[in-house]
C-alpha cells in the first residue's frame, strides 16, 4: 500500500505474502480497536434491554385442592397453568403449558391435547403425537396440612413424582 | 412627504395600482416560485423540475424507453413506496388514540373501530396496506428475480432488497400485537417461542444450562417470560419507531443504488428491442447535447450519456412521473375499496389462559406455521434462514450475463420455470400428503429422539428436495442461472402451497380440514 510495498519484487506468492509494512501495521490496528471498541459498545447497549429484575408473578403459590376432586380429574387453579391430580392419597403437578409454542393445553380423559399445532400428550405428560420436543414437565409440590398445597413452577421433578398425603 | 405624493408619475402607473396587480398575481407567482424554474415547458425546465426538487431529485432527469415499458416492473417498487406512504400516515393517526398498555390498549382499538369518527376506516387501511405491502414487496422480488435484475453492479442492492423484506415482515409482525386481542396474544406467544426454539435443539444437546440462545432471544423480545406490558411496549416501540426508521434508511440506500447502478436493468440489445420511438410520443428529449463534458473521477466515461444517443430516453417530468402517479393512485384505490368492505377482525380481549383454537399468525406467516408444526426450530428458525441464505447468495453465484432484463431470461427460460413449478407443487403437495395422512416420524416410531425429528421432518425434507432439483437443473442445463431459477421458483410454489393450507385447511388442533364448515363446534 505504501511506495515502498509498491516498488518490492512482486514474485511473491498470494500464500507467502511479504512482511507487513509498519505503517499499514499500525492503520489496520487502529481500524481493528475502532470496531472492536464498536461492537464492545453495541454489546454494551444491549444490557438494558435484558431485564434484570422479571415483571412475573410469583411462580411459587398455595393452592386449595376441592374435596370433590375426583381421582384422574384435573384441577386447574385460577389464573395459572398448572393442572394438579389427586389419586388415592397420591397428589402432583403437570404443567399445561406446550412445550412446543406454549399454547395451554387441555386435559382430556386419556392425556393432554394442544390446539396450536396438535401436539398430544399422555396422563403422565409424555409426548404421543406431534410437534412438541419434550414432555410436560411436573412441578416440585409440598404439603401444608389438609387439602392445602404449595406449587413451584420454578422447580420441575422427574415425571412419576407424588406427594403422598 | 406631501412633495412624493404629488410627483407626476409621466407613465409610471402608480403604486396603488401596482399593489393590486401584484395581489392579483400571487397565486400564479407562488406556483412558479414553489417549482424554481418555473412550469416544466422545455427540456431545460423538465429537468430542473425533477433535480431541482428535493422530493423528486433522486429521481433521474430522463428515463429510458425500456425501463417506461409497463411489463418492465409493473410498477411493483413504487407500490410497495405507496403502501409504505400510507401506512405512515394511517398510522399516525391511529397513534392519536392508542394506548399501549394490555387491556387498555384492546380497548383503545376498540374506541377506535366504533367511536372515533373515520377510525375504522383508518384503522381498515393500515391494516390492508399492511397486507398490500407484503404482497408487493414479494411480487417485486420475484420481479427482479426474474428478469435477472440482481446481475452485476446490482448485487449488492438485491441484498438491501431482502433487508427490506425482512423489515417489513418485522413490520407486520409486530403490528399484529398491538390491537391486544386473542388472535394479537396467541400469535405472538408463538412467535416469541419460536424464537425461543433453539432450545429444541440446546435441550436435545443437553447445553442449555449453558448456551441458551433461545431463551435469551425471547427474553430480549418480550422483556418478561410471558407476553404482557412489557412485551407490549417493546412491540410498540419497534413498530412506531425503530423499524420504520430502519426501512427508511435501507429505502434510501435502495433508491440511491438504483440511480448509481445506471437506473433499472435492461438487456444490453435493448434499443434494437424496442426499435424507432413512436411518433405520438410527446415529449420527446428534442436538444440533443451539443458538446460532451468531461466528468472523469466523478462518473464512468466522457460524457453524461455514454454509448447510447439519448434518442431512446424520455424525460423523466412528465412520463415517469405520470407512471409513477398512477401507481400511487390505484394503490391507494385499492386499499380504500378493501377497507370500505372488509374490515379488520377484532376478537375478543387476550385471554392467557385459553388460547385460540386454532391460532392462527397472520397469513403471510402460515407457511411458516405448517412447517413450525412439525419442528419449531427447523421451521421457525432453519428453514427460514436456509431460504434467507440462499435468496442472499442467488447473486453472487449466478455471475451470467445471458437474459438480463428479459422476464424469465437465461438458460431454460421459460419452459425451465413451467417445469420447475410442476415440481415445486407436486414436490410441496407430497410431502404435504404424506404427512397428513400418514403422520410423520413420531406415530411410526414412538420414542424417536427429538434431534433426529427436528433434522428429518416435513420442512427439512421439501428444502433438500427443492435443492437437489436445483442442482439437478444447475447441471442439466450447465447454467447458474438455471439452477437459481429452479430454485426460486420452487420456493414461490412452497410458500404458495405452504400457506395455503395453512389459510383454508387447517383446523382446531392444527387438524386438516377440507372446509372450515367441517370444523367440529367448540
Amino acid at each position: 500500500m505504501t511506495t515502498e510495498a509498491k516498488s518490492a519484487p512482486t514474485t511473491r506468492s498470494r500464500l507467502d505474502p511479504e512482511a507487513m509494512p509498519r505503517r499499514d501495521f499500525l492503520g489496520l490496528a487502529a481500524w481493528w480497536s475502532a470496531a472492536a471498541a464498536l461492537l464492545f459498545a453495541f454489546l454494551g447497549s444491549m444490557r438494558l434491554p435484558k431485564a434484570a429484575v422479571l415483571p412475573s408473578a410469583s411462580k411459587k403459590f398455595r393452592v386449595r385442592l376441592p374435596a370433590s376432586l375426583a381421582s384422574g380429574h384435573a384441577f386447574i387453579p385460577s389464573g395459572r397453568s398448572v393442572a394438579l391430580y389427586r389419586e388415592g392419597n397420591r397428589v402432583y403437578a403437570i404443567s399445561t403449558i406446550c412445550t412446543h409454542l406454549g399454547c395451554i393445553v387441555k386435559p382430556i380423559d386419556d392425556g393432554f391435547d394442544c390446539p396450536c399445532h396438535g401436539s398430544k400428550f399422555a396422563k403422565d405428560g409424555a409426548v404421543l403425537k406431534g410437534p412438541a420436543p419434550t414432555g410436560l414437565p411436573w412441578y416440585e409440590l409440598k404439603h401444608l396440612g389438609g387439602d392445602d398445597f404449595l406449587v413451584d413452577e420454578g422447580k420441575t421433578v422427574a415425571a412419576g413424582t407424588t406427594v403422598i398425603v | 412627504m406631501s412633495t412624493i405624493a404629488e410627483k407626476p408619475s409621466d407613465g409610471v402607473e402608480a403604486a396603488s395600482t401596482r399593489f393590486l396587480e401584484n395581489l392579483r398575481a400571487v397565486p400564479r407567482r407562488i406556483g412558479e416560485t414553489m417549482l424554481r424554474t418555473g412550469a416544466p415547458n422545455s427540456d431545460r425546465t423538465r429537468s430542473t423540475f425533477v433535480f431541482g426538487n428535493v422530493f423528486l431529485h433522486l429521481h433521474p432527469v430522463r428515463a429510458h424507453r425500456w425501463s417506461l415499458r409497463w411489463s418492465a416492473t409493473w410498477g411493483l417498487g413504487i407500490a410497495a413506496v405507496s403502501c409504505f406512504l400510507i401506512l405512515v400516515v394511517t398510522g399516525v393517526l391511529l397513534m392519536f388514540y392508542y394506548k399501549p398498555y394490555p387491556d387498555v390498549a384492546y380497548l383503545s382499538i376498540k374506541d377506535i373501530h366504533f367511536v372515533v369518527p373515520t377510525g375504522r376506516f383508518i384503522r381498515n387501511v393500515h391494516r390492508w396496506a399492511g397486507n398490500m405491502m407484503v404482497v408487493v414487496v414479494l411480487l417485486h422480488m420475484a420481479r427482479v428475480f426474474y428478469t435477472a435484475a440482481y446481475r452485476a453492479p446490482r448485487e449488492f442492492n438485491w441484498i438491501i432488497g431482502m433487508g427490506l423484506l425482512v423489515v417489513t415482515l418485522g413490520l407486520s409482525f409486530t403490528g399484529y400485537l398491538l390491537p391486544w386481542d386473542q388472535l394479537a396474544y396467541w400469535a405472538i406467544t408463538i412467535g416469541a417461542n419460536i424464537a425461543q426454539s433453539p432450545r429444541e435443539v440446546t435441550d436435545a444437546l443437553g447445553i442449555t444450562e449453558w448456551f441458551d440462545v433461545g431463551g435469551l432471544q425471547k427474553l430480549i423480545l418480550l422483556g418478561s417470560e410471558e407476553v404482557g406490558e412489557e412485551a407490549l411496549i417493546r412491540f410498540y416501540l419497534f413498530h412506531v419507531m425503530v423499524l420504520p426508521l430502519i426501512l427508511v434508511a435501507l429505502m434510501a440506500v435502495h433508491f440511491w443504488r438504483i440511480r448509481k447502478d445506471g437506473g433499472l436493468t435492461r438487456p444490453l440489445d435493448a434499443d434494437r428491442r424496442l426499435g424507432r420511438l413512436p411518433n405520438d410520443v410527446y415529449p420527446v428529449f428534442t436538444e440533443a447535447p451539443q458538446k460532451t463534458y468531461n466528468l472523469a473521477a466523478i462518473v464512468k466515461g466522457h460524457t453524461p450519456n455514454v454509448g447510447s444517443g439519448p434518442e431512446q430516453t424520455l424525460p423523466a417530468m412528465p412520463h415517469l412521473m405520470v407512471a409513477e402517479a398512477a401507481v400511487f393512485m390505484l394503490t391507494i384505490a385499492i386499499a380504500v375499496l378493501f377497507a370500505i368492505f372488509i374490515d379488520a377482525p377484532l376478537k375478543e380481549v387476550a385471554n392467557p389462559a385459553v388460547p385460540e383454537n386454532p391460532a392462527k399468525a397472520p397469513w403471510y406467516f402460515l407457511g411458516l406455521q405448517e412447517l413450525v408444526a412439525h419442528s419449531a426450530f427447523m421451521g421457525g428458525i432453519g428453514i427460514p434462514m436456509i431460504v434467507l441464505i440462499g435468496l442472499g447468495l442467488i447473486p453472487y453465484l449466478d455471475r451470467e450475463t445471458e437474459g438480463t432484463g428479459v422476464w424469465f431470461g437465461g438458460a431454460g427460460g421459460g419452459a425451465l420455470v413451467f417445469w420447475s413449478t410442476i415440481y415445486g407443487l407436486a414436490a410441496v403437495v407430497a410431502v404435504e400428503a404424506v404427512a397428513i395422512y400418514f403422520g410423520w416420524i413420531r406415530q411410526w416410531w414412538p420414542g424417536t429422539p427429538q434431534l433426529v425429528i427436528t433434522l428429518i421432518n416435513p420442512g427439512t425434507l421439501l428444502t433438500a428436495l427443492y435443492a437437489i432439483y436445483s442442482l439437478w437443473c444447475l447441471k442439466k442445463y450447465n447454467s447458474t442461472r438455471a439452477g437459481a431459477l429452479a430454485l426460486f421458483t420452487c420456493f414461490v410454489c412452497g410458500f404458495v402451497v405452504l400457506t395455503v393450507i395453512g389459510s383454508y385447511f387447517r383446523g382446531p388442533n392444527w387438524d386438516f380440514y377440507w372446509s372450515p364448515s367441517d370444523w367440529p363446534g367448540h
